[in-house]
């Protein structure tokens, strides 16, 4: 799929904001990511999705980090330029099918640092819903965070968390989830070491949830078996099975 | 109209392109992006006796022009293979597919084989003594001509099926293995499989592999695998299917002047599902450009 690149700017020293438009039916849930090509490379990046407008001319939004050569070549790529896209990959978060997730009142949506962009996408779905989501932002320090004006604009209460409190809770975004009012499930994405304390946060509340994971990957679409977890169920592929699990499903 | 057939022990191909294994699983990802029965046909999931989960991950990392794999033959078994992915592919695949075989044994080979043999959707038997990613099996049995004699020997006894060896570059003499196997009566030989190589993350100053080393391809490995197939096909009688970083029409040209009666498609796959689609769509415009009027003859057509 061809998408033509309309904006590209950073939000922090390393973390871009891109926004592109075309053809963007192929996305259906909040948590789905994109693979982009980026001139020059062999494998293409993957990269989640911020929000999106599903449309013949539609566009889509990502928010990522600069983090190799890749995504750093794809800071300085221009608006106006055409990039071979894969759409919708990935299940991306349940918010219609799932038992819990659709009972739910007040989700909690924890995101650190570069998992933070999915859940902006999820969070607009969920209060669109009639939902009243509380959100947590993890951080390392205060020059790193990003988007929490974007939660508040929506109206869901936003808390932040930084490991060295210069801004908001110190600590991890499982400390700043003490602040919050109560919830009944939990959204969130982020590193595993994150993932893994906000499941024992599950654990302690009784309730469940649903964790975007990340794996190095070449194709995106679940056909080279790059990136494959073991779950309660049998072996799973980020990319095409996840990148979101429930947690039931996930061995820890 | 030009004519883009080529034929591989009895079985007529529409055109010579072909999805390697361990690009294209069972077909079921492909087949959402287009109708996978345009191509000539496919190498399906590298399949062996049991179930196996694989490596660790990392299993992936980029490279110039290519990238390192270190999956290790992720497959559900070939019980499952029969009972689950064959009944599924007969949905939407309507031609005959390549079984690709794998084992860690003689014993495994054969039983793999014998099992895959009488599914009468299969066409061809590729037998993968090659694979850089796993221990004790797979390649162990590519890099020394007895050994590749007694895999393909062994699995030629059970199969009633042309049967093709699957060979490794990561060997000092890649046309001695090729005889041996001709020898011990494969009807085919396929190459090559992956280059064994590694990367080193600057940021952690470990391997970016969990299994330390994978098998290297993608356009990056084209002449490597250009030069091995002209090589082993000029001293074979048996056809040969050439891969190795094919990734447009033209290369697939060159890899049939090289020798090869047909082609696979391997990392290209993974970074655009597309690309055996648009190859074949691309074959006729540049066998025109070329002045070719049928694929058959310009196999080896290099040689002189």
């Amino acid at each position: 799929m061809r998408l033509t690149v309309l904006e590209n700017v950073p939000l922090t020293f390393n973390v871009y904001r891109m926004t592109l438009v075309g053809d963007t039916r192929a996305i259906t849930r909040a948590g789905q990511f994109v693979q982009v090509q980026v001139p020059g490379f062999y494998l293409r990046r993957p990269i989640s999705v911020y929000d999106w407008m599903p449309a013949e001319k539609g566009s889509v939004t990502l928010v990522y980090k600069a983090l190799g050569h890749g995504t750093e070549a794809m800071s300085h790529i221009t608006p106006g330029t055409s990039l071979d896209v894969l759409t919708g990959l990935g299940n991306g978060y349940d918010i219609d099918d799932i038992a819990e997730a659709k009972a739910a009142k007040a989700p909690l949506l924890l995101g650190g640092g570069v998992g933070v962009p999915p859940l902006y996408g999820l969070c607009k779905r969920l209060i669109a819903q009639g939902k009243t989501p509380t959100v947590v932002l993890g951080f390392n320090t205060a020059s790193e965070m990003i988007l929490q004006s974007d939660f508040e604009v929506l109206g869901a209460r936003t808390l932040v968390s930084t490991v060295d409190g210069s801004v908001g809770t110190k600590g991890f975004v499982t400390d700043a989830a003490m602040l919050a009012d109560a919830f009944d499930y939990v959204y969130t994405c982020g590193p595993e070491p994150m993932l893994k304390a906000v499941y024992r946060l599950c654990d302690a509340r009784g309730i469940s949830g649903q964790f975007s994971f990340e794996e190095r990957m070449a194709c995106g679409f679940g056909a080279c078996m790059g990136c494959s977890c073991q779950t309660k169920y049998g072996s799973k592929r980020i990319c095409k099975d996840g990148p979101v699990l429930v947690k039931e499903e996930i061995v820890w | 109209m030009v004519d883009t057939c080529v034929t591989l022990s009895g079985i007529t191909l529409d055109n010579p392109v072909i999805p390697a294994s361990g690009t294209f699983g069972f077909g079921q990802e492909f087949k959402d992006y287009y109708d996978i029965n345009i191509l000539g046909t496919f190498s399906f999931k590298g399949t062996t006796r049991e179930t196996r989960f694989g490596n660790q991950t990392p299993r992936i990392a980029e490279c110039t022009a290519g990238m390192l794999n270190a999956v290790g033959l992720q497959n559900p078994g070939v019980e499952h293979v029969i009972q689950h992915e064959l009944p599924e592919l007969a949905k939407f695949f309507h031609k005959p597919v390549m079984a690709n075989v794998n084992g860690f044994s003689i014993e495994e080979y054969v039983e793999v084989a014998e099992k895959l043999d009488r599914e009468p959707q299969i066409g061809w038997l590729e037998v993968n003594i090659s694979c850089p990613n796993v221990h004790g099996g797979g390649m162990a049995f590519g890099t020394q001509p007895e050994n590749a004699a007694a895999v393909t020997r062994a699995v030629k006894a059970v199969a009633k099926k042309p049967v093709y060896i699957k060979l490794s570059p990561n060997v000092t003499d890649i046309v001695a293995i090729a005889k041996a196997c001709e020898d011990a009566g494969a009807d085919g030989l396929s190459l090559i499989n992956t280059l064994l190589g590694m990367r080193i993350s600057l940021k952690t100053r470990k391997p970016i592999l969990a299994n330390t080393m994978g098998g290297f391809s993608g356009p990056a490995i084209f002449p490597i695998a250009l030069r091995m197939v002209y090589q082993v096909a000029r001293a074979v009688k048996v056809p040969v299917i050439g891969m190795g970083g094919i990734a447009s029409a033209e290369d697939v040209i060159e890899m049939m002047l090289a020798g090869a009666t047909a082609v696979q498609v391997g990392a290209q796959n993974l970074v655009n599902p597309y690309a055996c689609k648009e190859i074949i769509e691309g074959l006729p415009r540049a066998m025109e450009t070329y002045g070719i009027q049928s694929l058959t003859e310009i196999i080896g057509g290099a040689w002189k």
